[in-house]
């Protein structure tokens, strides 16, 4: 099939940057959408014109390097799917795509369609994590966890960290990102003991970088390739109010 | 060059406890004065790099990626292995260990394998305890499910997703460390070579891949985590970015370079579709627990739909020919299998490149529900490449490249033969012999990572008066020198062909000659055109733009231009080696039922390439292995 393509081109961080056209011909419909941007890369260089800058790696939907906004939206119009694992025969000969970054206020663009989503890992730093040394713990079968909460708990962790929930959000809120970290270790029991303080440090956090504030739009469940409820943002909001709560109380008390 | 394993002597079970015990110390005062640069965060440089800063070290960690927790580690899908004996099945650390000396065909060294058994369980410890969410069982214990290779059930994993669970507890670990201040990341990091100097790894040389600026990372030990080089085949299971700069470059700078021709071919991977294919998806092995292979017993009705072949007329070969492990039989015989009666014509899908994987008695058997509780996700990544819903047609699969158990050579402390050196995971050549069982490598990076790196470091710096090092020093400006003049030479080609085309022309000319079946002529083919490649490689490739930007085609080349060097050391080290073990197969050297021949009185040793210069070949080191234990025997599965 034969495809035109209309693509964000921006040359560095704080260069301007336009969409351009191009022609992409002979796709096969079992390429994946990467596939066919290498071809048009390919066919760009022959004719001496710069590749697109585009983030991938595993093309397995796995890593969460690969985004785009295709067609305005974030992945394209497969449910449940990252942009590696999409496959053109989810378009028609003679369609025109429009491909974009993810568009948010703490994703600067780096180049083309890559973005910076460094702020996810500082969100991680903050308090997305359980306090287990290498060497401490105790043998694993010691800590029955119940099949459900075991399984809900994946469900969370699945996230591969990918930015769609923001692009999605018309607030740009990460949200979902955060939420799904804390939902996953908090459903477990060693996740306890840090719970509270994880809440209110990983919120604080996704505010100071400069993500919007989550309205409950749900755009970012559509748009997330491992689907992943919006209930872990009631769970998240319940462990901040709770770990709120238990601060004021503290100061309050401990204060004198 | 001499190559001591420093083996500790002993019984077997005793070793490990016994070197952790002679190994010096660094006291926790003087841990801070180290910095340690660590290259990778996937498993194996994750977990490092977490446990170092943990004991106090100064840590600065390195990855390509944008984010450490992207690694391709992420991608690993069906489980981990430990000896837990948690199914009470006759499972132990011995067995382990039998198993994986067995598995790799007799190229392994017993006392590496025994320390990677016994640490296997303490790693299942530590991921539970991080909040890795491994599958459990109603009663709230942990599952388990078996893999290729073994009689036991001792593989635990999360869904399909075991290698991003695993790696995202160990991203979470090294994050946590982030926001301590003992791990400085370099995420968008590439290191193009290594700063040795009088005779010691003090450093590397890296560019920022977003600014092109090209600078050094002074330290007093280096660990290269960098994972495997499957994609000198171009089409591979692994992430488009995996390469071998970081292990050539050490290699180029005196690391001796093991096994390079062991490589792994994975039986179960989608077949290529067409010349527009960038990389190969693998079905994770978990599936044999459940599926069936086969192909048509007539080559007349491989054109038929599977469902209309009655089960007279069908041949599940490898139930047919290794009854005793079915289905379930190690990787490189299974692959070889399939090769075979494709060969003969009984192939399946396009080309004739194809075997079924049928799910159709285990889901009479089992239900719909409760396969897709167990593979739920890998039935519609299938589904989402084919089209084709794997529920109702049985899956076509085909081997590709996979795993590479070539690597570096190190010793026992995972020191390799340049002072100062450290080299885990898959980069490393240690623990997997000629062939790795699935489910291991997880288990080989964590223990690397988490249980080995940490304290053999120690030992080393404890051990070792260090002088100080400069930037300004003049091996430091020559090595940073020798970055810039090649990332210059690979833009002022200007040639006509893409990097992407000498790629794919590199990885076919691999996989026809050093794939899945290796012959002396076809590989003396392979050592005549590959030079020719690279020759016309450095003159003809078109690399656009600068090196002061974010320029992918920039990163590509200098990872092509690796391989194009790899790929001729990978083919004499197959010339060399005249006989067949595990992952390497020499069709003149197979017994008359068509198995692979080992002569272990010529090659029951290492081969370790030392680098000589451009202009001259490599010279073989031997490291000889010795089997006192797991006494050697021709490896039946039947
Ligand atoms: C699809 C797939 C499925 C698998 N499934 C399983 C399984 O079920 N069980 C199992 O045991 N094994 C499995 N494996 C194998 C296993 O995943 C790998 O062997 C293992 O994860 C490798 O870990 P590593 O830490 O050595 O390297 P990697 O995870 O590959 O990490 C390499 C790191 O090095 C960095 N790096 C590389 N080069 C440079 C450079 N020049 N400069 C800077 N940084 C660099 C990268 O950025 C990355 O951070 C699978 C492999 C694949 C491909
Ligand atoms: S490239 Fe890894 S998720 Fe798409």
């Amino acid at each position: 099939m034969n495809l035109t393509l209309h693509v964000w081109r921006q040359p560095g961080p704080d260069a301007r940057g336009g969409m351009e056209r191009y022609e992409a011909r002979d796709i096969s419909p079992d390429m994946s959408f990467l596939e066919m941007l290498d071809v048009v890369n390919e066919s760009l260089v022959e004719s001496g014109k710069p590749p697109i800058a585009f983030d991938h790696d595993c093309r397995e939907g796995i890593c969460g390097s690969c985004g785009m906004m295709i067609n305005g939206v974030a992945h394209g119009p497969m449910r449940g799917t990252a942009t590696c694992q999409l496959h053109m025969r989810s378009f028609g000969d003679g369609d025109t795509i429009y491909i974009e970054p993810w568009r948010s206020r703490a994703f600067p663009v780096i180049k083309d369609l890559v973005v910076n989503r460094s702020a996810f890992d500082r969100i991680i730093a903050s308090g997305g994590f359980i306090t287990a040394p290498t060497g401490s713990p105790q043998d694993a079968n010691n800590i029955p966890v119940a099949k459900r909460d075991a399984d809900e708990a994946m469900d969370a962790a699945a996230c591969i960290g990918c930015g769609a929930c923001v692009a999605a959000c018309p607030n740009g809120s990460a949200s979902l990102f955060t939420a799904a970290k804390i939902s996953h270790l908090g459903l477990l029991p060693q996740g306890q003991p840090e719970r509270e303080r994880r809440a209110t440090r990983m919120v604080a956090q996704m505010d100071a970088e400069g993500f919007g504030h989550c309205t409950l739009y749900g755009e970012c469940q559509e748009a997330c390739p491992k689907q992943i409820s919006i209930d872990t943002i009631a769970r998240m909001n319940r462990d901040f109010l709770v770990a709120t709560r238990h601060e004021h109380e503290e100061k309050v008390l401990g204060g004198g | 060059m001499e190559l001591k394993s420093k083996v500790p002597s002993g019984p077997i079970e005793r070793k490990w406890d016994k070197h952790r015990f002679e190994m010096k110390l660094v006291s926790p005062a003087n841990k801070r004065k180290f910095t340690v640069v660590v290259v990778g965060s996937g498993l194996a440089g994750g977990a490092a790099a977490a446990t170092m800063s943990e004991l106090g070290y100064n840590v600065k960690c390195f990855c390509f990626q944008d984010s450490p927790r992207r690694a391709h580690s992420i991608a690993a899908q069906g489980g981990i292995n430990a000896a837990k004996n948690y199914q009470n099945d006759g499972d132990s650390v011995y067995r382990l260990f039998y198993d994986t000396v067995k598995g790799g065909d007799f190229r392994s060294r017993e006392g590496n394998v025994y320390r990677l058994s016994q640490v296997s369980v303490n790693i299942i410890d530590q991921c539970v305890a991080q909040g890795v969410p491994f599958a459990r069982e109603y009663g709230g214990l942990l599952a388990n499910r078996s893999f290729g290779g073994a009689q036991v059930s001792r593989t635990f994993y999360a869904r399909g997703q075991t290698g991003q669970q695993l790696l995202l507890g160990c991203y979470q670990a090294l994050e946590k460390e982030v926001s301590k201040g003992g791990v400085t990341m370099y995420p968008r990091t590439e290191m193009l070579d290594l700063i040795v100097i009088s005779g010691r790894a003090r450093g590397i040389v890296v560019r920022d891949m977003v600014s092109g600026e090209i600078s050094s990372h002074l330290a007093d030990a280096v660990v290269l985590a960098s994972g495997g080089y499957s994609n000198v085949f171009y089409l591979s299971t692994n992430a488009k970015g995996s390469n071998a700069t970081a292990i050539w470059r050490a290699y180029k700078r005196g690391a001796a370079f093991a096994n390079p021709c062991y490589t792994q071919i994975h039986p179960t991977c989608i077949p290529v579709s067409g010349d527009h294919q960038s990389k190969l998806t693998l079905m994770s092995e978990s599936l044999r627990n459940d599926g069936r292979v086969w192909v048509p017993k007539r080559k007349e009705d491989c054109g038929k739909r599977p469902q209309d072949i009655p089960d007279a007329d069908r041949d599940y070969y490898l139930e047919r020919k290794y009854p005793s492990f079915g289905n379930l039989s190690p990787r490189d015989i299974a692959s070889r299998a399939a090769k075979e009666v494709c060969d003969e014509g009984r192939g399946v899908g396009p080309g004739g490149r194809g075997v079924y994987l049928d799910f159709a008695d285990a889901i009479r058997r089992l239900g719909k529900e409760k396969i897709a509780e167990r593979y739920g996700n890998l039935f519609e990544m299938y589904q989402r490449i084919t089209d084709e819903n794997p529920y109702e047609v049985p899956m076509r699969i085909y081997p590709a490249p996979h795993y590479t158990m070539g690597g570096l050579w190190v010793d026992y402390n995972l020191m390799s033969t340049i002072p100062g050196l450290h080299v885990a995971g898959e980069a490393n050549f240690s623990d997997h012999g000629a062939n790795r069982l699935g489910a291991s490598a997880l288990m080989q990076g964590l223990s690397d990572g988490y249980f080995i790196v940490p304290l053999t470091i120690g030992d080393y710096l404890g051990s070792n008066k260090l002088e100080p090092v400069s930037v300004d020093s003049p091996e430091v400006k020559a090595t940073e020198a020798a970055v810039r003049q090649r990332t210059e030479k690979l833009l002022s080609v200007q040639g006509s062909r893409t990097v992407a085309s000498f790629h794919r022309e590199l990885g076919r000319l691999m996989w026809e000659y050093c794939g899945m079946a290796r012959s002396a002529e076809g590989l003396k083919q392979a050592l005549a055109v590959i030079p020719k490649l690279r020759d016309e490689f450095w003159h003809d490739v078109r690399v656009l733009g600068t090196g002061a930007e974010l320029n992918q085609s920039l990163e590509h080349a200098g990872r092509v231009a690796d391989f194009l060097e790899l790929a001729e050391l990978m083919c004499i080290d197959a010339l060399h080696r005249e006989e067949s073990c595990g992952g390497h197969f020499r069709v003149e050297h197979q017994t008359p039922d068509g198995e692979a021949l080992r002569h272990d009185e010529q090659f029951a040793y290492v081969a370790a390439w030392e680098y000589a210069g451009d202009a001259q070949p490599p010279v073989l080191n031997k490291e000889p292995l010795v089997f006192e234990n797991v006494p050697l025997s021709q490896r039946s599965y039947k």
